[in-house]
Parts: structure tokens; C-alpha cells; sequence
């Protein structure tokens, strides 16, 4: 500590130096906030529902937030936009938990053979499927109006791709663990719930929070599934039309308004849960 | 740097040996390189001889197997009922049952309809009121149906052939005097050794249903004329062989070769956009994470929560704004005038150079706080010896940072920045939300426009044009490029490989 402050006090250079960095953390983040507080002073606006040319409003209200809920089918969207994310959230952190479990844990034929596939498979954009996958929901009845059932079970189908972070976690977790247990007489499933279940609780927590917020963002799949039929649309679908050339001057501020609903509780979730979403994601970067 | 011996490598102190390591491995990439392209026939002529060991496995079996082994070959399940291996002969002959079933009643039908698509989609009669009615015959879309049953085809074969290495299996067991095993025993081993069957049936069956089976009908669409005129069931489509793939990289058939050039005009800024857009957010990012986690400097929390908050919020939220913020009318635009600094307006999107500019600068914006977080945490781990001594050394900070600190970054992040640049070539959601691909030209064909990225192209000839076959040419050309430069990094780069070093 001594030779911190003697440090400090010796260079001028030094203090300089961390005032610019100031400055410039300073309006870095200043810039980041820009969209946020437009967003919030544009749901809040009164006066017209149009594009103006100043930023703070001159009329507050909560007309903007009154009309979604009563004029449109925003509380529908909002609803199954919400379940779709609950249910994608179970499943799709089932589903990757196995594949990275067995992938990390176990070893068998194929099992190269399959990593390499799903590495393959996740090179084609995911556009190129959308059509046929639209065409299969569509021989199951799962379009249109039973858009929300056809949406998890696409998000929860393909989910088995992304097991890379979980077994990336998986892996590190030492593997004489599993072999005492299993001399102890443990089989593949006990260890699986029993041992290895309890340690990787951050990773089941990042997998839970990354599953539940990918629906509210997911707007080409839901366009083409919900396609032609209002009330199935999730938020994004719904809104992004508010902002086209024909709704822009009648719709911008509750375009807003909707907007605000939505951020809000994802960004309070993530910002909860901000901890393991650094963890997943460092891990998953430095490990590949 | 010079390969040292091994004795004078283990004299280094471990900081320096790190940095040795980094050193050599970026030495080494051209071999690699080099070393790569000399395995792919390797690898080609190790395929086909795993092929020929597999049927001649098959023949092995054939021809060693007893009577009731080579009965499997037809009736599956067959050996299984003489050893004591009821349930699982069961399953076989049900599964053979159900499949010739099928094959009979649907399978074929629709295996002989792939040969021509359908070749007439309506027929107009007129009825007792001598109104016209259409009935509709053959759908073109049944091409679906066609790619199911080779699945389900594939999907028996590969039944067939467990069943008669099983029967194998337990023929050799019981010359030798073992029990194979029984149902029971069979059941209990699915949550032990073979537990990874029953944790990847589910997932490995809803990929094959929503990801191979749709990118294998896409892959089969590119070979035909599905578009805007053969749209079923009032149309037909049928067969066209490459003439696709030659509208794409050479001229379609009147002899233009406008999609040709937009093609290749959008592939070109698609890999320049990826190349941007992936080293400036890495740089900066790295460049904040620095600033944020530089010792003596306050509010670390802060900073750090405010730049995510782009993470947390959904981007078709932030992004419609900002890009509505940007348009000729919008907040930007506005405020500057209300301020005196222009007197135009400043086409933020609508001139190709600046829409370009900007969504690279907008890309920024949304890429920063994710580099920081991966930065921050890999800056926490690179030793602090390393400093230590190269501040003894007299090295500046400029200095550290590019000795020390890049290529640690560089070497620790290398496969993250291939996924990056791969996820950035198939960037939709930025383009997408920000500008849809405008502005549009028409020097393009097909609705692209001066932004659009290849993938938002593809998004366009599907849901706007209707144009399935160009889409999916376009489909399979992301997926070679992408591809390519994947499987040649992967290989080059040693951090991939490693993957029991870990455990």
C-alpha cells in the first residue's frame, strides 16, 4: 500500500493518464445510455404518438402503456411470448444438460462421429431450414394459431447444438469423482443426478437464463410460423411491424411503450443473474 | 523466436515459458497450414476404407454366422427368439413389420413421386351449375414427404445392420459358453453403460426432424425451380439439375448475369463486414476491458453494469430504435439541426458508403460489452510475473501491451474469434433490425440492397421474393465458406484438439 501511494504520488503522468480513462469511460458510457433513456422518455410521451424532433417530452403519461393493453393484442403477445420461454427454458436446459453430459462424460462409438456432425450442421445458416421446418409444423397442425406449441418445439429441437458451453463446464469437473463413485456401485444415471447434477449449478443457471431470453428476441422464426395470424405473434413479431412506414407516425411511442415492458423484466433477470452469464460466457470463449 | 532445447525450455521460469509457447505457436502456423492440405486426401482414402470395412464386416458376419444369424438377414429378430433374447427380437421383427407396412402403403408412393415432382397440379371441371371447380392432384411439396422415407429408409438400415451384429454378437457369446444377456439386463443398462442412449435419443431425434431432415430438403430445393411462378399446389415444380448454381456463379438463362454479380458484390462485403466487425469489436473491446480493469481506477461496477445493460436488452428492441434514431427524420438528425451544428439533413442510411459505415459503427455499439466481459476475464489470468519482469526490463506499456498482453489474448480467445467471425457472416439480426438491407439498388437483383449480408439476402428471396431456389443456392454457398474457413482454422489451431487435456 506504502509503495502504491509513493507510486502515485511520484508520477504525474500517471494521474493524467487515469483522467483520460475517466473522460473516456465516462462517454463511452454516456453513449451506451443514449437509446435507453430515449426509449424510456418516448414511452413515457404524451403529446403525440409520432417521431418529434426534441428529446425530452413535454406532456408525461401512462396513455402509451393503456392503449397497448386495451387497443391491441400486445397482452396476448406478451403472454405467449412468456410461456414459449418458460417452457424452452425446461426443456431446452434438459436437453442440453444430457447431450453435454454424455458428450463430456461418457465415451462411445459415434461419439466423434456426432460432435462432428453437430459442428457441420451448425455451419449452415439457419435460414436455409426454415422453410422445410415450416412445412413439417405445418403437417403437425403447428402453424398459425397453434404458432406457441410449433415455436417451443423448434426452439427445443435444435437445442442440442449448443451443448458446447455446458460441456466445456462439464469437462472440468474432475473425473475421479465420477470413477469413486461408480466403483462405490453407482450407476451412469446416479452419478449424473447425484454428482455431477449438484456441481454445476452455474451452468444450469446460465443455460436456464440464456434459454428463458432467446424467445423474447427471436423474430425470423416467429414471423414465418405465426405467419398471416395476429394473435399467435410473439412481442417481437408484433412490434417490429409498428415501425414500418404505414404505422411509424401512429404507433412510435407505443412501439415504445412495448418495448420498455419487454426490457425490463429480461434486463432485471440478467442483471440478477449477471455472475453466471460472465462465467458461461468466459468459459465458453476461452475454451471454444 | 527459435525452437529451444528442451533443457533450456525447462530453465525458463514458468512465465516466460508461457510466452515461449505463444511464440512458437505462431510460428508454427504456416507448417500447419501446409501440414493441413496434405491430410485432406488422407483423409478422403481413410473414408473409403472404412466404407470397405464395413461391408466386409458385413459379409464376415454372413459367412461365419450359423443358421439362425444368417436367417437375421431376412427376418430380423430371428435369432434373437432361439437365445433366449425375446424382447429385443421382438422389437426387431416389429420394427421390420412396421416398416414394410409402411414401405407398401405410403413409402414407395412417395419414393416414385420424387422422380418428377407431380406432373399435373390442377384440374378444372366443371360442375352440375357449370361453375368451374378446381381440384387440386399433385403437390410438388411432397418432395417432403419423399425426404422422410429415405430417413426412414436410412434410418432402417442402419436397424438391420445392429440386428445382425447383434445376433453375431451373441452367437459368439454363447459358443463361448456366456449368456448374452437378457431383456432385463438390457433395460438396466440404459441408465448405465449405455446411459448416453437414453440421454441423446430425445435431442439426436429432434435435430434430425427440425435440422438435418429441412437443410437436406433446402439442399434437394436448390436443384429445382421452386419460386414465384411454380409456387404449388397452383403450380408445379420440377428438376432443373445445376441450372441454378450457374444463374448464381456464371449467367442464368437469358444470358444475364445480374445475380451472378450481386452475388459475388454481396459475398464481398459479407467477408469484409465479418472481418471488420469481428477486429474492431475484439480491439475495443479488449481496449475498455483494459481502461475498466486498469489498476487504481474507481467505479469498475459501474462502468461495467452500464455498458452489459446492451447485452440484457433484446435487440430488436434497442436496435429498431437506434436505427429510427438515425433515419432522416429521426432524434439525431433533429437535435443536431435544433443545435445549429448541420443545416442538411445526413443520410445516415440511405447512401450505400454511409449505411456501411454505420452499421459497423452501430455493430460496435452492441459488441463492445460482450468482448469487455470475455477480456476481463481472460486479462485476470494472464500471470502477473510476466509484468513484473518486463516492467523490471524497462518495457513501456505500449510495449507490454503488445509482447504480453495480444498475443496471450490472441492465443487464450483464437477459437472464440473463429465462432465470431463465423457468427458475424451469418450477422441477421444487426442488419436485419437496423437497415433491412437497404438502401436498395438497383445494380442488385433479387430485392438486395447496398447493406443486405448474404444471410439477410437469403431472408429476403424466401419471405419477400418467394424465390426458395436462388435461396437455398445461396444457403449452401454460405455453408462452403463458412466451412472452409472453419475447418481450416480448427486445424491450424492447437486449442481445439486438446480436448482430454482438460479433465
Amino acid at each position: 500500500m506504502s509503495e502504491n501511494k509513493k507510486f502515485r504520488s511520484k508520477s504525474g503522468k500517471e494521474r493524467t493518464v487515469r483522467v483520460i480513462i475517466y473522460i473516456f469511460l465516462t462517454v463511452l458510457c454516456v453513449i451506451w445510455l443514449i437509446p435507453f433513456i430515449y426509449l424510456i422518455f418516448q414511452a413515457f410521451r404524451g403529446e403525440s404518438t409520432s417521431m418529434v424532433t426534441y428529446i425530452i417530452p413535454r406532456k408525461w403519461t401512462f396513455d402509451n402503456f393503456i392503449f397497448l393493453f386495451t387497443k391491441t393484442n400486445f397482452g396476448h403477445w406478451y403472454l405467449n411470448t412468456f410461456i414459449i420461454a418458460l417452457f424452452n427454458a425446461v426443456l431446452q436446459t434438459v436437453i442440453v444438460l444430457c447431450v453435454a453430459y454424455a458428450l463430456s462424460r461418457m465415451r462411445f462409438k459415434g461419439r466423434k462421429f456426432l460432435m462432428n456432425l453437430m459442428l457441420v450442421l451448425g455451419m449452415f445458416p439457419g435460414f436455409l431450414s426454415m422453410i422445410a421446418t415450416y412445412f413439417i409444423l405445418k403437417l403437425f397442425g403447428l402453424t398459425s394459431e397453434n404458432a406457441v406449441p410449433g415455436l417451443i418445439l423448434v426452439y427445443a429441437a435444435s437445442s442440442g447444438m449448443g451443448y458446447y458451453i455446458a460441456k466445456g463446464f462439464f469437462d472440468t469437473i474432475p473425473k475421479s469423482l465420477d470413477e469413486a463413485a461408480r466403483i462405490d456401485g453407482a450407476s451412469r444415471a446416479r452419478v449424473f443426478f447425484r454428482i455431477i447434477m449438484p456441481m454445476a449449478k452455474p451452468i444450469i443457471i446460465y443455460t436456464i437464463m440464456m434459454a428463458f431470453i432467446a424467445p423474447w428476441g427471436d423474430f425470423m422464426y416467429a414471423s414465418l410460423i405465426t405467419f398471416g395470424h395476429e394473435e399467435a405473434y410473439n412481442v417481437a413479431v408484433g412490434l417490429y411491424k409498428w415501425l414500418d412506414k404505414e404505422h411509424i407516425s401512429n404507433y412510435f411511442t407505443i412501439f415504445c411503450a412495448g418495448g420498455l415492458l419487454v426490457s425490463i423484466p429480461i434486463t432485471a433477470l440478467f442483471m440478477a443473474l449477471q455472475k453466471y452469464y460472465v462465467e458461461g460466457v468466459t468459459g465458453g470463449a476461452v475454451k471454444g | 523466436m527459435s525452437k529451444l532445447s528442451e533443457l533450456e525450455y525447462l530453465g525458463l521460469p514458468p512465465a516466460k515459458r508461457k510466452l515461449h509457447d505463444i511464440g512458437q505457436f505462431f510460428a508454427r502456423l504456416p507448417g500447419n497450414l501446409l501440414h493441413f492440405l496434405k491430410k485432406i486426401p488422407l483423409g478422403i482414402w481413410r473414408c473409403l476404407c472404412a466404407v470397405g470395412r464395413f461391408f466386409a464386416g458385413i459379409g464376415h458376419i454372413f459367412a461365419d454366422g450359423d443358421w439362425k444369424t444368417r436367417v437375421s438377414f431376412l427376418v430380423m429378430g430371428f435369432g434373437q427368439f432361439f437365445r433366449r433374447q425375446i424382447g429385443r427380437g421382438i422389437i426387431f421383427l416389429g420394427m421390420e413389420g412396421l416398416f414394410i407396412w409402411f414401405m407398401s402403403m405410403f413409402g414407395f408412393g412417395y419414393l416414385a413421386g420424387m422422380k418428377d415432382l407431380g406432373t399435373q397440379a390442377t384440374v378444372k371441371t366443371l360442375n352440375d351449375y357449370g361453375l368451374e371447380v378446381v381440384t387440386y392432384k399433385d403437390n410438388s411439396l411432397k418432395i417432403l414427404h419423399g425426404v422422410l422415407t429415405i430417413f426412414i429408409v436410412i434410418g432402417f438400415l442402419w436397424t438391420w445392420y445392429i440386428n445382425i451384429k447383434q445376433n453375431y454378437t451373441a452367437q459368439k457369446l454363447i459358443e463361448k459358453g456366456v449368456r448374452p444377456k437378457s431383456f432385463r439386463n438390457d433395460i438396466k443398462s440404459l441408465a448405465d453403460e449405455q446411459y448416453y442412449k437414453t440421454l441423446l435419443a430425445v435431442p439426436l431425434l429432434g435435430i434430425t426432424i427440425f435440422t438435418i431432415i429441412p437443410i437436406f430438403f433446402m439442399i434437394l430445393i436448390a436443384f429445382t425451380n421452386y419460386d414465384y411462378s411454380h409456387l404449388p399446389p397452383d403450380k408445379l415444380f420440377g428438376w432443373v439439375g445445376l441450372d441454378n448454381f450457374q444463374t448464381m456463379l456464371a449467367t442464368d438463362a437469358s444470358g444475364s448475369d445480374k445475380f451472378a454479380y450481386t452475388f459475388r458484390e454481396i459475398l464481398i462485403w459479407t467477408l469484409i463486414w465479418a472481418l471488420i466487425a469481428t477486429f474492431s469489436n475484439y480491439f475495443l473491446g479488449m481496449f475498455v476491458a483494459i481502461c475498466i480493469n486498469r489498476k487504481g481506477i474507481r467505479f469498475k461496477k459501474v462502468f461495467r453494469t452500464i455498458l452489459v445493460m446492451t447485452i440484457a436488452v433484446p435487440q430488436f428492441v434497442s436496435l429498431l430504435l437506434v436505427s429510427k434514431m438515425f433515419a432522416d427524420d429521426g432524434i439525431v438528425n433533429s437535435v443536431l439541426m435544433n443545435w445549429g451544428w448541420i443545416t442538411e439533413k445526413i443520410k445516415f442510411w440511405t447512401t450505400q458508403d454511409m449505411a456501411r459505415i454505420m452499421v459497423l459503427v452501430v455493430n460496435l455499439w452492441v459488441g463492445i460489452p460482450y468482448l469487455m466481459l470475455i477480456a476481463t476475464g481472460v486479462l485476470m489470468n494472464i500471470p502477473a510475473d510476466l509484468y513484473e519482469s518486463a516492467k523490471i526490463d524497462g518495457a513501456s506499456g505500449f510495449r507490454q501491451f503488445t509482447k504480453i498482453t495480444l498475443p496471450y489474448m490472441l492465443f487464450v480467445t483464437g477459437p472464440y474469434l473463429l465462432t465470431s467471425f463465423t457468427a458475424n457472416i451469418n450477422n441477421f439480426n444487426v442488419i436485419y433490425l437496423l437497415t433491412a438491407g437497404a438502401p436498395k439498388t438497383m445494380a442488385y437483383e433479387g430485392g438486395a440492397g447496398g447493406t443486405d449480408l448474404l444471410i439477410t439476402w437469403l431472408y429476403t428471396l424466401t419471405v419477400t421474393n418467394n424465390d426458395y431456389k436462388i435461396a437455398a443456392v445461396i444457403g449452401i454457398l454460405v455453408f462452403i465458406v463458412v466451412a472452409v474457413i472453419s475447418l481450416i482454422v480448427y486445424n491450424v489451431s492447437p486449442a481445439m484438439k486438446n480436448e482430454e487435456d482438460f479433465q
